[in-house]
C-alpha cells in the first residue's frame, strides 16, 4: 500500500467556484504555465481558504480550461478552484484581483451549481479578433473570402511530436473582416479541435490561400469561449450556473 | 528624450522569440518611478538569463535600496537570449531595463552584479547592444559609469578594460554613497567631465577604479607592481561590509515573477559571513565576520514576504545555515507560525556536523519534504583536512543513515575534485561512501527504493583564499578522475543504481580558472571570444571551449604567457597577484601560512567558538563577529481569513 502520511486528511472541498479573467497588455506574453503559477500565488495572497488534494505534496484544487497561446491576449479564460470553506464569489473575485498583477485581471466569478456538469463540457468554441498592422482591410477581406471558399487548409505546425501538417480551415466556424487603413481586423470563430487551431495557424493558412502575408506579427485577442450554437454564436459558459444561481434566490425570496 | 520606453518597438519582436515573458517586467512587486523625478538613475543588471537573474537576492536588495531613495531610481535588465539579441540588432533596439522598457545607454549608472566570472561575455555583448563603448576609455560623460559588484569584483583585473568602477564587498551603503556624489557632480554641471566624476568615486571607501592603476609587468610574465596613477586615490582599496543586518530587512517586498525561475521560493538571509575556514571557499574569507540576523529579524522578514509575495516556501540563506546561533528555535517556531498553512521552510546544503534529525523535521512540518543535501566536499577524510572541512566517515555515514531512518529517500551529496594534493585514491573514496551510505541506509530504513545522488564539480582556486597560491587542476585530470568514480560507482549493481552521478566536466572549471586569477591581460581574450560569438558561458549549449582555448591562445602568446600559466601553474609566496591592491581585510600572510597548513593537513578552528587567529579581517575593517543567541523568540501572527 502506497504510504500515506501522518495526520488528519486535508478538509474536503465544500464550495466550487468558477472564474472568468483575461490577460491583457504585455501580460498576454505569459504561458500557461507561467499564468498557473501566478494565480496560484495570488490565492494564497489573497487568502482565499483552498482545497488541497492529499498526499505528500498538497495541491490546491484548481482545473484550468483551454489556455490561450503564449502571445496572445484573452478576455475570456476560465478556472475552476474548489474551496475548503464557503465564501462571498464577488469577495474572492475582488480579493484574487487585487492579488494579482496588473493585466492579469478578474471580470466574474460565480458559484459552481450542482449536478451542472464540468466546465470544459461547456466550451467547444472560440472567438478572436485579430489585429493585422500593416494590413489594409480590403486585401484581408480578400484573403478570407479565398479560406471560406476552401474546404481544407493545410497549414504546417509545430507540436510536441515535430512540425505535423493540420487543417486551419475546417474548425473555422465563421469569419468576418473589419478594421481601418494600415490595420485591418479579422473576427473569427474557432471550434476546439486537437490539435488545436489558433489564431496564428489561420492567418498562415490566409498566406497559403492569399499569399496574405502581414508585415509584423499579428496580435490576438480571445474574445469569448463557451459552446457554439445553433446561430452561429459562442455561449456564456457561466451562464448555467448564474442562472441555477438566480433561481435558488428566486426560490429564497418566495419562502 | 531620455528615459523614453523602448517597449512599442520591442513588442512585435517579442512575438517572435522564445519565452517573450522574461522580457515584459510587471513582476509583482516590482516598481517604476518616473525618470524626471530624481536626480539618479541606475540600471541594475544581472548578467545572466532572466531565470537566473531574477530570484538574485543581491540585484534585488539593492533595486529596493536604491528605489527607496527620493533622488534615485532603479531598473533591471538582464541578458538576452540570441534570438532576441539578433531582432534588437536587425531593428535598432538598444539593450532595455524589464521595469520600464528604457534604454540602459540613457542610464547614469550601469551596475553589474557578477555572482560568477562565467558572465564576462554576457557584459560585453549588453554593452554593445547598449550602444556603450565596450572600453572604459572610449565613453565619455554621456555614458554610464559601468560598475561591477558581487563576489567576483574582488579580483576585476579581466574585466578592467570594460569598467569603470568596481565595488568591494556589502552593496546596501555604498550604492547610496555612488549615488550622492554623482547627484552632486551632475547638479555642478558634470566638473571635469568623466575623468572626476571617476575620480570623485574613487574616493569612496570601497570603489576601485582600474583606470587609475597603473599594472607593469616582470621578465617571467608576473606582475612586477600595480601602483596607482593619481595620489588621490588609495594605494589599496578596501572592502565595505554591512554591520546589524537587522538595520538591513532587504528585500522588504521580493520580486515574483510570472516566467518561471531558478528558485521558486523566497529568501531570506539569516546570517552573512562564514568563519567556517574551508580553504576553497571564497566567499567565506571575503564576506567575514559572521554578522546574524537575530530571531525577531529573521520571522519580521519571513512574515513580510510571505504576506508580499504568497510563496509556498521560504529559503533561510547564508553559506551555512545550520550554524545560525537560534537555527533550532528559528526553524521550530517559524513552523509554529505558519501550522497548517502548508507553508514549507528549506536551508541550502547543510554540514554533515549541523546536522540533527529535529532541525530537519522542524524545516519540512508544513511543507513538502524535499530531499536533503551535504555538502562534505571532499571525499577522503584527509582530503577533507587539507581543505579544512573535517568530518570523519562515520560521522557523515551515520548522519545520512539517520536521515533515512527518519523517512528521507533522497540525500544528495556535494563534492569536487582537482583540490590541491588530490590523487586518484581521494576521489575513489567518494564511490566506497556512497556504498557505505546505501547499504546502511538500507538496513536502518528497512527500504530498498532509497537514493543518494553524488554531484560532483571541478574545484577552481579562487583569488582572497588560502588556495589562491594552487596550481588548478586540468581538464584531463578532472575528467580522468570523474571516469574513474563514476566506473567505481557502478561496479557493484545492487548499489550502483540506487547512486546517481552528477558532474560537469573539466572545461567550463578551466576556463572560470582563467578569469578568476586572471589580470588585465585576460581581458583581450574576453574581447575576442565575444566577438566571435561567445555569450552565456555558464550554460553548456552556449559554451565553447574551442573558442576559448583559440582566443587565449591568441591573444597572450604574445605576451609571452598562457593558459596554463594562468590556471595550471602554481604560485610562489613573493609573486605580486593581480588582486593585492585590493583588500579583502585578509592578511595575505595569514593566508599563505593556511595554504602551508593545508598542505600539512593541519586544520583551523571556527574562531565563533575558539580564539581569534589573525586573519585580519575584524582590525582591518573595524568590524566584528555579531552572533546571538539573542534570548527572545516569535510570538505567534494572527493570521487574518483563516
Amino acid at each position: 500500500m502506497a504510504r500515506q502520511p501522518d495526520g488528519p486528511p486535508p478538509p474536503p472541498t465544500v464550495q466550487k467556484l468558477r472564474l472568468r479573467y483575461a490577460k491583457r497588455g504585455p501580460l498576454r506574453f505569459a504561458s500557461h504555465r507561467d499564468l498557473a503559477r501566478a494565480l496560484e500565488r495570488a490565492l494564497r495572497r489573497a487568502q482565499v481558504p483552498m482545497a488541497f488534494s492529499a498526499g505528500f505534496s498538497p495541491h490546491p484544487k484548481i482545473s484550468y480550461v483551454g489556455a490561450a497561446p503564449t502571445g496572445a491576449a484573452s478576455e475570456a479564460e476560465y478556472l475552476e478552484i474548489g474551496l475548503a470553506r464557503r465564501c462571498d464569489p464577488e469577495q474572492v473575485r475582488a480579493a484574487l484581483d487585487a492579488s494579482l498583477p496588473a493585466g492579469v485581471d478578474v471580470l466574474e466569478c460565480v458559484e459552481a451549481a450542482e449536478g451542472g456538469g464540468s466546465l470544459a463540457d461547456r466550451i467547444d468554441a472560440a472567438r478572436w479578433r485579430v489585429e493585422l498592422p500593416g494590413v489594409e482591410p480590403a486585401e484581408l477581406a480578400a484573403a478570407v473570402e479565398e479560406l471560406l471558399a476552401r474546404d481544407a487548409v493545410l497549414v504546417a505546425k509545430r507540436t510536441k511530436n515535430g512540425v505535423r501538417d493540420v487543417d486551419a480551415r475546417g474548425p473555422v466556424a465563421s469569419a468576418s473582416t473589419g478594421g481601418e487603413a494600415g490595420c485591418a481586423i479579422l473576427h473569427v470563430v474557432v471550434r476546439q479541435v486537437t490539435p488545436a487551431v489558433r489564431p496564428d495557424d489561420v492567418v498562415a493558412a490566409l498566406a497559403a490561400v492569399a499569399d496574405l502575408r502581414p508585415p509584423s506579427p499579428p496580435r490576438a485577442v480571445r474574445e469569448a469561449q463557451g459552446r457554439l450554437d445553433g446561430s452561429g454564436t459562442v455561449a456564456d459558459p457561466l451562464g448555467p450556473d448564474r442562472e441555477a444561481r438566480a433561481r435558488c434566490q428566486g426560490e429564497h425570496a418566495a419562502v | 528624450m531620455s528615459g523614453q520606453s523602448l517597449y512599442p518597438r520591442l513588442e512585435p519582436l517579442l512575438a517572435q522569440v522564445q519565452k517573450p515573458i522574461q522580457y515584459v517586467g510587471g513582476e509583482l512587486n516590482a516598481q517604476v518611478k518616473a525618470w524626471d523625478d530624481v536626480a539618479v538613475h541606475w540600471a541594475l543588471m544581472y548578467p545572466d538569463a532572466y531565470e537566473v537573474g531574477l530570484p538574485n537576492q543581491g540585484l534585488m536588495i539593492l533595486y529596493e535600496v536604491l528605489n527607496e531613495r527620493p533622488d534615485a531610481l532603479a531598473e533591471r535588465t538582464y541578458a538576452v537570449w540570441p534570438d532576441l539579441a539578433a531582432l534588437m540588432r536587425e531593428h535598432g533596439v538598444g539593450q532595455f531595463t524589464v521595469d520600464a522598457h528604457r534604454a540602459v545607454r540613457d542610464f547614469d549608472v550601469l551596475g553589474v552584479s557578477f555572482a560568477t566570472e562565467l558572465g564576462y561575455t554576457n557584459l560585453l555583448e549588453a554593452l554593445d547592444l547598449a550602444g556603450v563603448p565596450l572600453h572604459a576609455a572610449d565613453r565619455d560623460e554621456t555614458h554610464p559609469v559601468v560598475v561591477a559588484g558581487g563576489h567576483a569584483a574582488f579580483n576585476p583585473e579581466p574585466i578592467a578594460d570594460f569598467v569603470d568602477c568596481a565595488v568591494l564587498g556589502d552593496g546596501e551603503q555604498v550604492v547610496g554613497d555612488v549615488t550622492d556624489v554623482v547627484a552632486a557632480w551632475k547638479e555642478q554641471g558634470r566638473p571635469g567631465g568623466r575623468v572626476e566624476l571617476l575620480a570623485r568615486l574613487a574616493r569612496v571607501d570601497g570603489v576601485y577604479v582600474p583606470r587609475f592603476y597603473a599594472v607593469s609587468y616582470g621578465p617571467g610574465g608576473a606582475i612586477a607592481a600595480v601602483t596607482r596613477t593619481r595620489d588621490d586615490v588609495p594605494a589599496r582599496v578596501g572592502k565595505r561590509t554591512v554591520m546589524d543586518l537587522d538595520e538591513w530587512p532587504y528585500p522588504k517586498t521580493p520580486l515574483v515573477p510570472l516566467a518561471e525561475s531558478v528558485h521558486e521560493r523566497m529568501s531570506v538571509e539569516i546570517f552573512r559571513g562564514c568563519t567556517r575556514g574551508c580553504r576553497f571557499c571564497q566567499a567565506g574569507m571575503i564576506t567575514r565576520p559572521v554578522r546574524e540576523r537575530t530571531i525577531t529579524g529573521i520571522g519580521s522578514m519571513v512574515d513580510q514576504g510571505l504576506r508580499a509575495t504568497g510563496y509556498e516556501e521560504v529559503g533561510l540563506l547564508s553559506l551555512s545555515s545550520a550554524d545560525h546561533s537560534e537555527i533550532g528555535q528559528v526553524a521550530k517556531e517559524l513552523a509554529d507560525r505558519y501550522e497548517g498553512t502548508n507553508t514549507g521552510l528549506s536551508l541550502p546544503s547543510t554540514r554533515v556536523d549541523a546536522f540533527n534529525v529535529t532541525l530537519a523535521n522542524e524545516l519540512s512540518r508544513n511543507g513538502r519534504r524535499s530531499g536533503l543535501t551535504f555538502a562534505p566536499e571532499g571525499g577522503s577524510e584527509r582530503i577533507r583536512r587539507v581543505i579544512n572541512k573535517t568530518v570523519s566517515k562515520e560521522d557523515l555515514v551515520r548522519t545520512v543513515t539517520t536521515a533515512y531512518a527518519n523517512g528521507w529517500t533522497q540525500v544528495k551529496l556535494y563534492f569536487m575534485c582537482g583540490l590541491p594534493t588530490e590523487t586518484d585514491e581521494d576521489v575513489l573514496e567518494i564511490a566506497e561512501l556512497a556504498v557505505e551510505v546505501i547499504r546502511a541506509g538500507r538496513e536502518a530504513s528497512g527500504r530498498k527504493d532509497i537514493r543518494c545522488t553524488v554531484s560532483i564539480g571541478g574545484f577552481v582556486p579562487k583569488p582572497h583564499t588560502p588556495f589562491q597560491w594552487a596550481g588548478q587542476a586540468s581538464a584531463e585530470t578532472i575528467d580522468h578522475r570523474l571516469r574513474v568514480l563514476r566506473q567505481a560507482i557502478n561496479a557493484d549493481r545492487r548499489t550502483g543504481r540506487s547512486i546517481g552521478l552528477r558532474y560537469h566536466d573539466g572545461q567550463p572549471g578551466v576556463v572560470e580558472g582563467l578569469l578568476s586569477r586572471g589580470d588585465r591581460r585576460v581581458g583581450r581574450v574576453i574581447e575576442r571570444v565575444w566577438r566571435e560569438g561567445g555569450r552565456f558561458d555558464g550554460w553548456s549549449e552556449h559554451f565553447s571551449y574551442e573558442r576559448w582555448t583559440a582566443a587565449a591562445a591568441a591573444e597572450l602568446a604574445p605576451l609571452g604567457v598562457d593558459l596554463d600559466w594562468f590556471t595550471t601553474r602554481e604560485r610562489t609566496q613573493d609573486e605580486v597577484l593581480p588582486w593585492d591592491h585590493l583588500d579583502s581585510g585578509l592578511d595575505k600572510e595569514w593566508l599563505w601560512d593556511d595554504w602551508q597548513d593545508a598542505l600539512s593537513e593541519e586544520e583551523v578552528a571556527d574562531c565563533r567558538w575558539t580564539p581569534c587567529y589573525d586573519c585580519g579581517v575584524c582590525p582591518t575593517n573595524g568590524t566584528e563577529i555579531q552572533i546571538g543567541p539573542t534570548g527572545r523568540s516569535l510570538l505567534p501572527l494572527t493570521v487574518v481569513g483563516r
